[in-house]
């Protein structure tokens, strides 16, 4: 029997600081705002880690019923909670995190009028992210998956007197709804067939389900329907469009909920559904290519930006890829890895990214950046870090998850291995690419700070470039120690570790398939890889050490060409850009997918509505029926109206009609 | 003393109180303060007195609670026959709750003819109760058609610019359809010698009319019409945006919440309650019309430059998920149906007192006049950002509960039909965040602009109000839905081999 542990309060405490912040803040001292926000968080992160110190005791999935929430008929949904290890792992990261860039966020934002407003939403945040991970049944995690999606919005649009804020907010919302219709639908499926959204309900009914193999059936439809939502939420072909223009938030935010957190809510999901997963091989296909080219394109796109927060932006799209080509080859675990080291590398770029930003005053072009590693050492030490775990260079955090990825890519097809190892190398060269021109050269930005405002930091009053304030430069130290050591919980057997975290998820991820239908794509392979762990052949040990050495030099190539071009001869690149000036602008603008959508789905929806719906069919076909109906009336009875003249020698005249008619209606009637 | 001895009067009390009301008010001096203290007094002991409503209820139970059945006329044989079940019961406190808030959101915008304005607020009010809670035909028939007038006359004389024609056409249009209505009442009661409801319905039932099954089919229509026009259902709709932008803020606020509903609950309690048979051979093409309503009503709505035209046709929208899960024939359906018609009830009558908020400060409904507004009124646009959330189907608000089991219930019978109406989460989200954008966000461009006030207590009160209620109706719809779930699965009994055939594999 499992002790209460009152899961409810971890969401439900940054949920009190939300209010309080946002009916109080206003009226509030920044103090006061600083210790509500950073108690509250602080307090959802203490008790996760209270949570983690008596995981081990558990028994395991543990689940606790909090309160009723709908009702209707035979079918119900409940504020619950469930934890295992998959949600444990979600909620150390979120809360841990989250809180970090909570501490971050007291010296970024300090100098802006909306203070109050900010963090009430961060903490409100925290509350609906929380909830999507500890979530019980797939309704309340979609109450979660909303919410994120709400405080996004409200975040991105956080300054709002600016439009493109306003307007990156909104397509947000809407973009993320297109994923969210297909979630839905597939919470109607589960509805219909398993009559209930409880996890544990609808994963035992679906267990004795044998793999759809043959084509497509109930749980691959689901399993697309659900990927559809996840390709909203975590930014895939063809729903990513948002996420760059996300960046038009705070740093912070960017960091928080566009990078290390809410962009990973897809992933979390699927790894959560990969009982329906596994047996919708077409389903997990689906993922891994849509993951896959994901990766690819979004990397691709990061080479030309100048705008440092966009690669970073485009790369964590890239990145998120990656993770749902793990799972969509079955490597659940892995993704989850990479989505662990990710939060922490990611993070901690847009953090350090914040700080270079809010070092020269709100510039983002890193064309006007450059030398900036002498006067923002703990900046440069920290993106340093960062950087080389993103890119793959062995012992850092990134390199162990995205190795695994590879491997376990490789064992379901060359192809998904190729274009991730080519993503590899692109994301090699555009992060130190970004990397060379932001810290070394020289500066190329105006001497004195007094440019545009472009971020919250534009008339901070030290002028000059600075390093940032402690508050900013400890989360940053202690995400660059994580990114260094955050691999080592994953640590492969082939490179002589022991895959502490891949052992620690086995429980969630082991194949569920019952053992006379295992898929042999997919579940034999991995069940017999784990059973076997340690004992494996040494042909394969070597193999594998093999791939490994090739993503290196894939990275070590990347991390080569960027220093040819960006520190050795600078001038090469603009040379490089004329020369393919339309393979060049194609990446500047994105492959002009926004003007694509713009242009077929946006404005022939507007003239549609507009012309057709409302204006012909509407006002001249409808309405002008009803009016001339009316009018009609109007016209007729007119006509009649002038039987009744006043006239006797008139009414005398009707009065004989009507006899002859009646007398000849009688008459009529008595001949028949 | 005990207050369960109220029950058996309870519902003639509460429907005409606010007929008293308006009596009294026709004594009192005419000092503009003094009346509208007056009728907000008299709105909210009507709300207090409503609230014996859902606190006696007894749950779960079928039938009909608080009847009171006493001749009225003897020829025609009319009774004063009233009653609730789970269906009309929260319409009923939707009422009484809306109306003081239109009393409030009226305070200082209607300055002139303020005693014949409240004196008609009262009145409608009667006449809304009484709509849900005879059982009656003839009673129905009379409280339904005496709706109008008041509505009619609050149009015609405290409305915009092109009132009148909005007026008329609004009268004209639901009253012509009406008279199909009427006939068919009248059919009832010629082959059966009672309006009465329940009676009708039991020997309907038991097959004792005589001509019935070749008269059904337009009985049924006759029916049908009367509230598909009121709903309004594409194509009958095209009376909605007239009046609304054309009604002062309470009409419209009223119109949009309740007198909506009375074609939905007219559809669910006499469509599907005495024709059945009828209800389930026309199902397709009446959804087919709220599947087009819910997409049509969006994409209308996303294009309109006016805010009040927006926020009409988004009824048209929501309205069609109210139809699309009656005709559904499952409990999910139902129960969503009438959930969405309470959570319309709240957060569109809660969006026409923001609306108009801003036409008493501004004169105007143009979006394109707008923009930046949440800088000089923040806490005017905290508070519609809320119920724009809760509009588009925010979940743990109260769009998200209705618009979730409708379309899990269309789904399970007819899963194209929820799968297109589903785009409606899409839909709503364009139009309601595109309109807030270009009216709160950015800079001030209009220096006019730049002076409004932020909201003043009253407003407040008409306001958060609807907020709260959107707020606890999404975290906790157990309380509503457990008396609806009930008196739906007993209006679902003649439907229940339809549904286990469609719920089949």
């Amino acid at each position: 029997m499992n002790p209460n542990l009152n899961l409810w309060l971890i969401p439900v405490l940054p949920l009190a600081g939300a209010a309080i912040n946002g009916f109080f803040g206003k009226k509030s001292s920044r103090q006061a705002i600083t210790i509500v926000a950073l108690f509250f968080c602080g307090a959802a992160f203490a008790c996760a880690l209270w949570v983690a110190a008596r995981f081990s005791s558990l028994s395991l999935p543990y689940q606790e019923f909090f309160a009723h929430w709908i009702r209707s008929g035979p079918f119900s949904a409940d504020f619950s909670f469930y934890l295992d290890q998959l949600s444990l792992v979600m909620l150390l990261v979120v809360t841990g995190v989250g809180f970090l860039i909570h501490i971050y966020s007291v010296g970024y934002m300090c100098d802006d009028p909306g203070y109050y407003r900010f963090f009430s939403y961060l903490n409100l945040f925290m509350f609906f992210m929380l909830t999507l991970v500890l979530s019980g049944n797939y309704l309340q995690m979609f109450i979660g998956w909303e919410g994120v999606g709400l405080a996004s919005y409200l975040l991105i649009g956080y300054w709002f007197t600016k439009d493109s804020a306003a307007s990156a907010g909104k397509k947000a919302f809407i973009v993320n709804r297109v994923g969210d219709f297909g979630f839905l639908i597939a919470l109607f499926l589960l509805i219909k067939h398993f009559g209930s959204l409880n996890f544990t309900q609808v994963f035992d009914a679906v267990k004795p389900i044998s793999p759809e193999t043959a084509g497509v059936g109930l749980l691959t439809t689901i399993g697309i329907l659900l990927m559809v939502g996840a390709c909203g939420k975590s930014a895939q072909i063809p729903l990513y469009v948002w996420l760059p223009d996300a960046m038009e938030g705070p740093t912070p935010v960017s960091a928080l909920i566009h990078a290390a957190t809410m962009v990973t809510a897809g992933v979390y999901m699927v790894a959560r559904s990969h009982v329906i997963f596994e047996r919708a091989p077409i389903a997990l296909t689906v993922v891994a290519i849509i993951g896959t080219l994901t990766a690819f394109f979004a990397a691709t796109i990061g080479i030309a930006q100048t705008d440092i927060k966009r690669v970073l932006a485009y790369s964590t799209v890239s990145q998120l890829g990656y993770m749902f080509l793990a799972c969509g080859v079955g490597a659940f675990s892995a993704g989850i890895f990479h989505l662990m080291t990710h939060a922490f590398f990611k993070g901690l770029l847009f953090l350090a990214a914040g700080s270079v930003i809010h070092a020269i005053g709100g510039e983002q072009d890193m064309r006007k950046m450059g030398g900036l590693r002498t006067k923002i050492p703990w900046t440069f030490w920290t993106m340093t870090a960062g950087t080389l775990a993103i890119a793959g260079i062995p012992g850092f955090a990134g390199f162990f998850s995205k190795d695994e990825i590879l491997w376990k890519a490789y064992q379901a097809s060359w192809a998904y291995w190729l274009v991730g190892l080519i993503t590899a190398f692109i994301t090699s060269f555009y992060m130190f690419r970004l990397w060379f021109l932001t810290f070394f050269g020289q500066y190329r930005g105006e001497a004195d700070s007094t440019r545009a405002v472009h971020d919250a930091h534009s008339a901070h009053g030290h002028g000059g470039i600075h390093e940032s304030p402690k508050v900013m430069v400890i989360p940053l130290v202690i995400l660059a120690l994580l990114s260094v050591i955050g691999g080592y919980v994953g640590v492969p057997s082939s490179l002589g570790g022991n895959n502490h975290f891949d052992r620690f998820l086995g429980p969630v991820f082991g194949s569920t398939l019952p053992a006379e239908s295992q898929n042999p794509a997919i579940g034999e392979k991995r069940t017999s890889e784990r059973e076997t762990e340690g004992t494996e052949p040494k042909t394969e040990t070597s193999t594998e050490l093999m791939f490994t050495g090739i993503s290196v030099l894939a990275a070590l190539l990347g991390f080569g060409l960027a220093w040819l071009l960006y520190y050795r001869s600078p001038d090469l690149p603009d040379r490089i850009a004329a020369r393919f000036s339309v393979a060049y602008d194609t990446l500047v603008h994105k492959y002009y997918v926004d003007e694509f959508y713009a242009a077929v789905f946006v404005k022939p929806l507007i003239n549609f509505s507009t012309r057709i719906l409302w204006q012909d069919v509407d006002r001249k076909v409808i309405d002008a029926a009803v009016d001339d109906a009316g009018y009609g009336a109007e016209h007729v009875s007119d006509d009649v109206r002038h039987m009744q003249s006043g006239n006797i020698r008139s009414y005398a005249g009707w009065v004989a009609a009507g006899s002859a008619l009646v007398i000849a209606f009688m008459v009529w009637m008595g001949v028949r | 003393m005990n207050t369960d001895s109220l029950s058996p009067i309870i519902l003639t009390l509460v429907t005409f109180v606010p007929l008293a009301g308006a009596m009294l008010l026709l004594l009192l001096p005419r000092r503009a303060r003094d009346i509208r203290v007056f009728a907000l007094v008299v709105s909210l002991l009507t709300f207090v007195l409503s609230l014996h409503l859902p606190v006696y209820f007894r749950q779960p139970s079928a039938g009909f609670q608080f009847e009171i059945n006493k001749p009225w006329i003897s020829a025609p044989n009319i009774h004063y026959h009233m009653g609730i079940d789970g269906i009309s019961l929260w319409l009923v406190v939707l009422t009484t709750f809306l109306t003081p808030l239109c009393v409030l959101i009226s305070w200082h915008s209607v300055e002139e003819r303020v005693k014949e304005f409240f004196i008609l607020l009262l009145l409608l009010e009667t006449a809304l109760i009484g709509v849900f809670t005879s059982l009656d035909l003839f009673l129905f028939y009379f409280f339904w058609e005496a709706t109008l007038v008041p509505m009619a006359l609050l149009i015609g004389i405290f409305g915009h610019e092109q009132k009148v024609y909005a007026a008329v056409k609004f009268f004209m249009y639901t009253m012509i359809a009406s008279v199909f209505m009427l006939a068919a009442i009248l059919w009832l009661y010629a082959h059966t010698g009672t309006f009465d409801f329940v009676a009708i319905r039991d020997l309907i039932t038991s097959g004792a009319i005589p001509k019935f099954p070749t008269a059904a089919k337009w009985l049924f229509l006759g029916f049908f019409l009367a509230f598909a026009v009121k709903v309004p259902l594409f194509p009958f709709h095209t009376w909605l945006p007239d009046a609304h932008v054309e009604a002062p803020t309470a009409g419209s606020v009223l119109l949009a919440a309740v007198l909506l509903k009375m074609g939905t609950y007219g559809l669910l309690r006499f469509n599907l309650g005495l024709f059945p048979e009828q209800s389930r051979q026309n199902a397709w093409w009446i959804m087919v019309l709220a599947v087009i309503g819910i997409i049509y009503g969006a994409l209308v709505a996303m294009v309109q430059p006016n805010m009040k035209k927006l926020i009409a046709y988004s009824s048209v929208s929501h309205l069609g998920f109210v139809v699309l899960g009656i005709f559904s024939f499952t409990q999910a359906g139902l129960n969503g149906a009438m959930f969405v018609m309470l959570a319309h009830g709240i957060s569109t009558g809660a969006l026409f007192m923001l609306a108009g908020i801003l036409h008493e400060r501004r004169h105007t409904y143009e979006i394109s006049e707008f923009g930046g507004l949440a800088s000089p009124m923040p806490v005017y646009a905290a508070s519609y950002l809320f119920i724009v959330l809760a509009s588009i189907g925010l979940p743990l608000l109260n769009g998200f509960i209705g618009e979730f089991l409708v379309l899990s219930g269309a789904f399970q019978a007819r899963p194209v039909y929820a799968i297109l109406g589903a785009t409606g989460v899409i839909w709503s989200a364009i139009y309601l965040l595109w309109m807030y954008q270009r009216v709160f966000f950015g800079k001030v461009t209009n220096a006019v602009n730049n002076s409004l006030t932020d909201l003043s207590e009253v407003e407040k009160w008409a306001v958060w109000p609807c907020a709260v209620a959107a707020l606890v109706m999404g975290v906790a719809p157990i309380l509503w839905l457990s008396a609806i779930d009930s008196a739906v699965h007993s209006a679902l009994t003649p439907f229940v081999h339809v549904a286990s055939r469609m719920v089949g594999p």
